[in-house]
């Protein structure tokens, strides 16, 4: 039997705020534990959250940019449940009236083809503490740092037809997230996370299918595995006579295979009602049209300015436009340099350096002010191109400073400005031209290959600063007379 | 010191201080002596804090010395346990929070320490606050210092019977379902439920979070009006505070009540008032009218709803709020516990006492899959067509008048294995927190020798018009001048 | 509306509550008791009117994205039962 695979997406994107959704404690990653856990994170008797109007603004922007209405009197709820990581014994979460209700993203699929997903609804959230299992004497550590950071639950409709379509749909998401600078986009330190709801169904049936929840995958590349196997798992199920039951299932990278979350699966009845320590959030027509004014430009609109602004292919645009970080890198240099020269610099050399080493652009050592002033002696000729790979090469390993002057500091201190003096030039070429009469008689009896010996005699001569242009011409003239 | 002393006003208090005639320090440690020799077989202190409130009052009296001071500075308090206090217990009343040291002040103990209001104390009440006795707390029953067989009323019931044995001049408490407004009336004193966000919650250990409201036990409506406005206002800690100035209730005290139209819901007065109870009700409305009140008869349709809502949403409110208690980061955790699960259920179902877990279930139930269209749902729609009820009323009238409980105080183990029965109690009382509308309880006379309260309820917002009306009829009366035999210092007596 | 033993117990899990089992049955009796109360309501009609969450018609308000906590772990964790290099112990959780 043919199958179809059925997807949908629950991410968890940290909000980039300065403080927690419902306190002023700081939400920044890695610091000792429990040090960033207020009275309020704690859940002491007592306390109450007040909401941080950032976090609001920030989900307002996703929502706009996914073309979804944003809740007018949207609420927050308790989901109420028992755990170590969660001091209130409830999440302040959303649930019948959420921010952003149903919006969409286009995806472009291997073929090119482009698909719309369909984004069911995105709600804030509170994030949990963290369990750290290792062993205190046969205890679970609890740290509530994390307890209260602003999350923004993003869930797709089960639009998704394949793991390289989930992971083309995460991607796009984890892109616009950071476009729109509401998420740091760090895969690693979990503040963007991904679980997927996957099943499968024999193909022209329309109903879905049971699915199975795989949780917390922290990689586009365990995301697509995981859902390969999962997939595999459940057809394998079917096609032995079983059936697959609705339940939690964790992916183990190790082994490649999900398994049961059994402890996940205990009658969960979260018993949700509106939290009566807030209010519904008030969202006006003057507030959502401040928010429309800061809406950063979107990758796809971007994309089109590029291609008409600049001139630039759609293969450069597409690659300058994949992050904001590189887009705004290629803007910059663009602004005071010829932008062709740019996107050729920043797709080639600049890209293939940072592979290399497995840097991102923010972390390039060659800046983008670095890269504009050595476009620059480009454009004016005061080097070549392959010249300026040297320089390139020079500034990458922290030669001439960190500033535009950086290219012609390094072109100074090596002496690698161009020769365009003619008469330097002509010096040159009459001097090979004076040492070589076996090959000049060849060249004036029509053998024209000759003429590229006495370019690369001349440019060798000149170390190869002399103008490659001016040489071309007067050789040209010199041998024709 | 002078005896007399507790016979005193708030503002004759401040008179004496601010002119030198008593210290703060003598004026407390007068107040910790009364709570040493009384309070043992009134059992209104969970906690004394005899050094805490000397120190306070030194710093009171150097405030006064420099001219910093204000009115109400030097004035000591008591709090009701339920109000986190940095540095001291604070038990709401439960085994679950015997050991706990609140890290932190609630908003109205921070607000009248600022002002160097000494505090005597935590009072007792019923387990987080869920009671009309004070038999459900972890540190025994509250006794009525009228008749100590009887209770003082709940939950409030230590603050309201440590005022009305005068062990403290004045003291704070809660009212969700009648908490103030109960024990005043069964004690024989002046309470007040303030309007829902008048007074911060923060710091206020959750019951039912959208009822919940602090307010004062006092002798009278001007006393009441004093500390009212020194711990309202608005909180940015508290997202359900309000955000309008607090008046100067005082200065509106003395405003005549001529053409006042005061509206009798005739649901007050039906069948389960006790006849006794009524009488007093009446004798104060007949006073009312020769302060030039004008009496008129009104409606509250859906008074038999408030109590079957009440018992939807506390309920469910809570045991959402009573979460939180899960003996991982404070409060009791059971012995050697096997695995998660069972600390959790021993240490709740250990630490916990009958009336909490009942409140906890019901609430829990009423909220699970399936039942909450049919419970929390239509409670909230219940809730609506009270608070209906009353602006329609309000159209009509300044304030409403009525009983504040059916009878006075009863037998203390009384009701104790009648659930229902006590929450029947609250009849007249709870229908005012589902609105979220201030209310009082005025000492009106004497049923059967115990206190009976006049209960008034006002408008949103209407506190001063309230304490006016109140302050009044105090003027005109003497009952809320009565003390205990016991407790009292009769004129001239040293 | 009425509760049997059974659904007590799986309320009281619910909740997190061991019940004796000696008490199951007073609990069931006295919950039944408080739903007969509440089942009261049934009197109402209810149909198109809108649930009050809230005695205010207020909307939320907004706090300023700031830090405004200091480190007072010391002090935030003295009464926690048991802890140890500044975290809370609870018994082994078990994924």
């Amino acid at each position: 039997m043919e199958w179809e695979t059925v997807i949908g997406l629950e991410i968890h994107a940290q909000l980039s705020t300065k403080s927690k959704l419902f306190s002023g404690s700081s939400i920044e990653y890695g610091q000792e534990p429990n040090t960033q856990a207020n009275v309020v994170d704690l859940a002491m008797p007592g306390v109450l959250p007040v909401l941080n109007a950032e976090a609001v603004r920030m989900a307002a922007m996703f929502g706009l940019a996914i073309g979804a209405p944003i809740g007018r009197g949207n609420v927050f709820a308790r989901k109420n449940y028992f755990y170590p990581d969660l001091p209130q014994g409830y999440q302040i979460s959303q649930f019948d009236k959420p921010i952003v209700e149903l919006g969409h993203i286009d995806i472009t699929l291997e073929d090119g083809e482009t698909k719309r997903v369909g984004v069911t609804r995105a709600h804030l959230e509170q994030d949990a503490g963290k369990s750290l299992h290792e062993d205190f004497a046969g205890m679970t550590g609890i740290d509530l740092n994390r307890s209260g950071t602003p999350l923004l639950e993003i869930v797709s409709e089960p639009d998704m037809r394949s793991a390289k379509e989930a992971v083309a749909y995460m991607k796009k998401i984890h892109e616009l997230v950071q476009y729109l600078g509401i998420n740091d986009g760090n895969l690693q330190e979990g503040s963007f996370r991904c679980d997927a709801n996957v099943s499968v169904r024999p193909k022209g049936q329309e109903e879905f299918g049971t699915r199975a929840e795989l949780k917390n995958i922290n990689s586009f590349k365990f995301v697509e595995r995981a859902i390969n196997i999962e997939v595999e798992r459940q057809i394998d199920l079917i096609e032995d006579g079983g059936s697959v039951v609705q339940e939690t299932r964790l992916y183990d990278p190790d082994k490649n295979e999900t398994r049961s979350m059994r402890s996940k699966e205990e009658a969960n009845d979260y018993r949700y009602f509106p939290d009566p320590d807030l209010l519904p959030i008030e969202i006006t027509d003057e507030f959502l049209e401040e928010v429309r004014k800061t809406l950063p430009e979107l990758p796809g609109v971007k994309f089109k300015r590029f291609v008409e602004e600049y001139d630039l292919s759609e293969y450069d645009a597409g690659v300058l436009t994949a992050n904001i970080a590189t887009a705004d890198y290629f803007e910059s240099v663009a602004k005071s340099a010829d932008a062709k020269l740019a996107a050729n610099w920043i797709t080639g050399e600049l890209s293939s350096h940072l592979n290399k080493e497995d840097l991102s652009i923010n972390d390039s050592p060659v800046n983008a002010a670095m890269l504009t002033g050595l476009i620059k002696r480009i454009e004016d000729k005061t080097i070549s191109g392959k010249i300026a790979k040297q320089v390139f090469e020079a500034m990458w390993n922290a030669e001439g400073g960190t500033d535009e002057s950086a290219a012609d500091k390094v072109i100074d201190a090596k002496g690698l400005k161009q020769i365009t003096d003619s008469g330097a030039i002509e010096s040159i070429i009459d001097e090979i031209i004076a040492n070589n009469p076996a090959q000049v008689e060849q060249f004036q009896s029509g053998k024209d290959k000759v003429f590229g010996f006495f370019v690369g005699q001349v440019m060798k001569a000149s170390q190869g600063k002399a103008n490659p242009a001016q040489v071309n011409q007067m050789l040209k003239d010199k041998l024709s007379t | 010191m002078d005896n007399q002393m507790i016979n005193k006003s708030l503002a004759e208090l401040s008179v004496g201080l601010q002119s030198g005639k008593f210290s703060s320090v003598e004026l407390t440690q007068f107040y910790l002596d009364r709570i040493a020799s009384h309070d043992s077989e009134l059992n209104a202190f969970i906690t004394v804090t005899a050094e805490q409130a000397l120190a306070t009052a030194k710093t009171a009296d150097e405030k006064i010395a420099s001219g910093s001071a204000s009115g109400l500075t030097g004035i000591p308090l008591a709090h009701k346990d339920i109000f986190c206090t940095d540095g001291v217990k604070t038990s709401a009343g439960s085994k679950m929070l015997d050991n706990f040291i609140a890290p932190y002040n609630a908003t109205v103990v921070e607000k009248l320490k600022s002002i160097s209001m000494p505090m005597l104390g935590k009072t007792n009440m019923d387990e987080f606050a869920m009671g009309s006795s004070n038999e459900n707390s972890y540190y025994g029953a509250v006794k009525n210092p009228w008749d100590l067989d009887r209770v003082p009323g709940g939950s409030s019931g230590g603050s309201a019977a440590a005022v009305a044995a005068k062990l403290a001049p004045i003291a704070t408490g809660t009212d969700t379902g009648g908490s103030i407004r109960q024990p005043a009336s069964l004690t024989g004193i002046t309470g007040i439920k303030p309007t829902y966000g008048r007074v911060s919650r923060y710091g206020m250990i959750a019951y039912a979070s959208s009822l919940d409201q602090g307010g004062v036990f006092a002798s009278s409506a001007a006393d009441s009006a004093l500390l009212l406005e020194a711990m309202s206002g608005f909180d940015a800690k508290d997202s359900t505070s309000v955000d309008i100035p607090v008046p100067d209730y005082s200065t509106t005290l003395n405003d005549s009540l001529q053409g006042l139209k005061i509206g009798l819901p005739k649901e007050y007065f039906e069948e389960g008032l006790n006849s006794e109870v009524a009488k007093v009700i009446e004798a104060a409305v007949e006073e009312y009218k020769k302060l030039g009140a004008e009496i008129i008869e009104v409606s509250l349709p859906n008074t038999h709803l408030a109590i079957p809502a009440y018992y939807v949403i506390a309920p469910a409110e809570a045991s959402s709020n009573l979460s939180r208690f899960d003996g991982v980061r404070y409060g009791y955790r059971c012995e050697d516990p096997v695995d998660l699960t069972d600390m959790y259920m021993r240490s709740r179902g250990d630490a916990f006492g009958r009336e909490v877990k009942r409140r906890i279930m019901t609430g829990t139930y009423a909220l699970s899959a399936g039942y909450y269209d049919a419970y929390y749902l239509k409670a909230q729609k219940i809730r609506r067509l009270i608070s209906e009820d009353f602006q329609k009323v309000f159209e009509k009238v300044d304030v409403i008048m009525g009983p504040v409980a059916p009878e006075t105080a009863f037998k203390i183990g009384e009701k104790s294995d009648d659930p229902i029965s006590m929450y029947l109690s609250d009849i007249y009382t709870i229908a005012l927190n589902l609105a979220g509308l201030p209310g009082m309880s005025v000492p009106a006379g004497f049923a059967n020798n115990m206190p009976v309260g006049l209960q008034i309820i006002g408008n949103a917002f209407t506190e001063g018009k309230m304490l006016n009306v109140a302050h009044q009829y105090q003027q005109a009366t003497d009952w809320h001048k009565q003390t205990p035999s016991k407790y009292a210092v009769s004129e001239g007596e040293k | 509306m009425s509760l049997t033993p059974e659904e007590v117990k799986k309320i009281a899990f619910l909740a997190r509550l061991a019940i004796k089992e000696e008490s199951i049955e007073q609990y069931s009796e006295d919950l039944s008791g408080i739903l007969h109360l509440v089942d009261q309501m049934d009197a109402a009609n209810v149909e198109d009117i809108e649930p009050m969450a809230h005695p205010q018609d207020a909307m939320q308000r907004l706090r300023k994205d700031e830090v405004t906590e200091i480190n007072q772990r010391e002090k935030l964790m003295e009464n926690a039962p048991a802890t140890e290099n500044g975290l809370f112990l609870v018994p082994k959780v078990l994924d």
